[in-house]
């Protein structure tokens, strides 16, 4: 056990576990953040104690005072409860300042008990004070690090989703390949689309492709030019490229913009656009009964 | 004539295929001796694989559109043919789109369009 600052504290933890457990507890339903429409009282009061148990590791084993780290080894067990217990309250829809101060909650218990004990003694009560509080406030923000982490992850992850949902190149026949675009381009999902594209052209030996742009909401000039790009690497690979699903509204903003299309063929329904790329590579739809 | 690159004379056409380490030379080189071939074969066509080609910049884009323009000049188009995505997107970066060549898949398809026929 190392030299600590704080041993007063740690004698309080030890001898009167419950008394400050309960102090923690009624504390947190004072301040409202005590959330039992989202946790039991019992669960609550689980993971309080959990918490209350690995603290009392951390600061035996630890040091609390001038060199404190909430990354050492010490405090791995009341890191790895932080996390869980952090990971659990955002699950169910805790607020990242309502668990900042659910662990802040635990400063009035523990200092009503040091003033009790060190009532006549006002110089080491200010330094326990001063460094159990610091140690506490390091827990909130560790909490609301990994708070952070974990939303970091879910957007990530929805961003992955996005990026495979948008970028689908689908071979509609021989040589005719289509490329469905849904949703607002921004320069990096522009660069994903055409890479995937030319890639699959490459594969495939795709003479046409049709570039859709019924989901796409808005044109603006950064969206023109993003499909002009795409129009000339495809021509480039030695592909030809049909831009198709362009509505009214966006044929008259691409207009008003003063995008130029070029030599790049426009058609309006990607059914027009689909007859017109058939054509090109041989192919002709016809019906039956006009046979 | 370096060994970075070989020029054949078939169909009337002239087929130039790139090799990957050509150097900024060796490139000269090639525009200097294609001109020279056009005119001497009387080539109604140029066709040049760049399938090996994985980088380009802006001294090859430029000198890959003056071959086509001088191609022309001498009334032989130009395919350019077998171009990698990563050099297709560079190119385009690059804002050089090679306007005055034809492109093409692969060799094969720039014959048959030659051919004037579509390829089965």
């Amino acid at each position: 056990m190392s030299e600590t600052e704080t041993s007063t504290v740690l004698s309080i933890l030890r001898e009167r576990f419950d008394a400050i457990l309960d102090g923690w507890i009624s504390t947190q339903s004072d301040e409202g953040v005590q959330r039992t429409d989202l946790f039991s009282h019992k669960e609550g009061r689980e993971q309080t104690s959990s918490l209350l148990r690995a603290m009392i590791t951390g600061i035996a084993e630890g040091d609390t005072g001038s060199r404190f780290d909430l990354s050492s080894e010490p405090w791995t067990e009341l890191r790895t409860v932080l996390v869980d217990v952090t990971q659990e309250r955002s699950a169910r829809g805790v607020s990242p300042s309502d668990m900042a101060s659910f662990v802040l909650a635990l400063k009035g218990p523990i200092f009503f008990q040091l003033q009790e004990l060190l009532a006549d003694q006002a110089g080491e009560l200010v330094e326990e004070i001063f460094f159990i509080s610091r140690v506490i406030d390091a827990f909130a923000v560790y909490c609301t690090e990994v708070f952070i982490a974990e939303r970091d992850r879910i957007i990530e992850q929805q961003r992955d989703q996005m990026q495979e949902l948008s970028t689908p190149v689908v071979e509609l026949w021989d040589k005719v390949l289509t490329l469905p675009l849904i949703g607002t381009m921004d320069s990096a999902r522009a660069q994903e689309v055409m890479e995937n594209l030319l890639e699959t052209i490459l594969q495939r030996q795709s003479e046409v492709v049709i570039v859709d742009l019924t989901g796409v909401q808005t044109v603006d000039t950064q969206v023109a030019q993003h499909m002009l790009r795409m129009a000339s690497a495809v021509r480039l690979m030695g592909a030809e490229c049909i831009i198709s699903g362009i509505s009214p509204t966006i044929a008259q903003t691409m207009v008003q913009l003063g995008v130029d299309v070029g030599e790049v063929t426009t058609r309006s329904t990607i059914r027009t656009g689909l007859a017109d790329a058939l054509n090109r590579v041989g192919y002709e739809i016809v019906h039956k009964a006009k046979q | 004539m370096s060994a970075a690159s070989a020029i054949y004379f078939v169909e009337g056409v002239l087929l130039v295929a790139i090799q990957e380490d050509i150097s900024d030379t060796d490139i000269l080189d090639l525009q200097e001796a294609l001109a020279e071939r056009i005119v001497r074969d009387s080539a109604r066509a140029v066709v040049m694989d760049i399938n090996a080609l994985e980088i380009v910049d802006t001294f090859v884009g430029r000198i890959l559109a003056q071959l086509a323009s001088v191609s022309k000049l001498l009334d032989a188009q130009t395919y350019v043919v077998g171009m990698r995505p990563a050099v297709a997107m560079t190119l385009v970066e690059l804002g050089m789109d090679l306007p005055e060549s034809k492109t093409a898949l692969s060799l094969s398809h720039a014959l048959q369009d030659l051919r004037g026929k579509p390829l089965a």
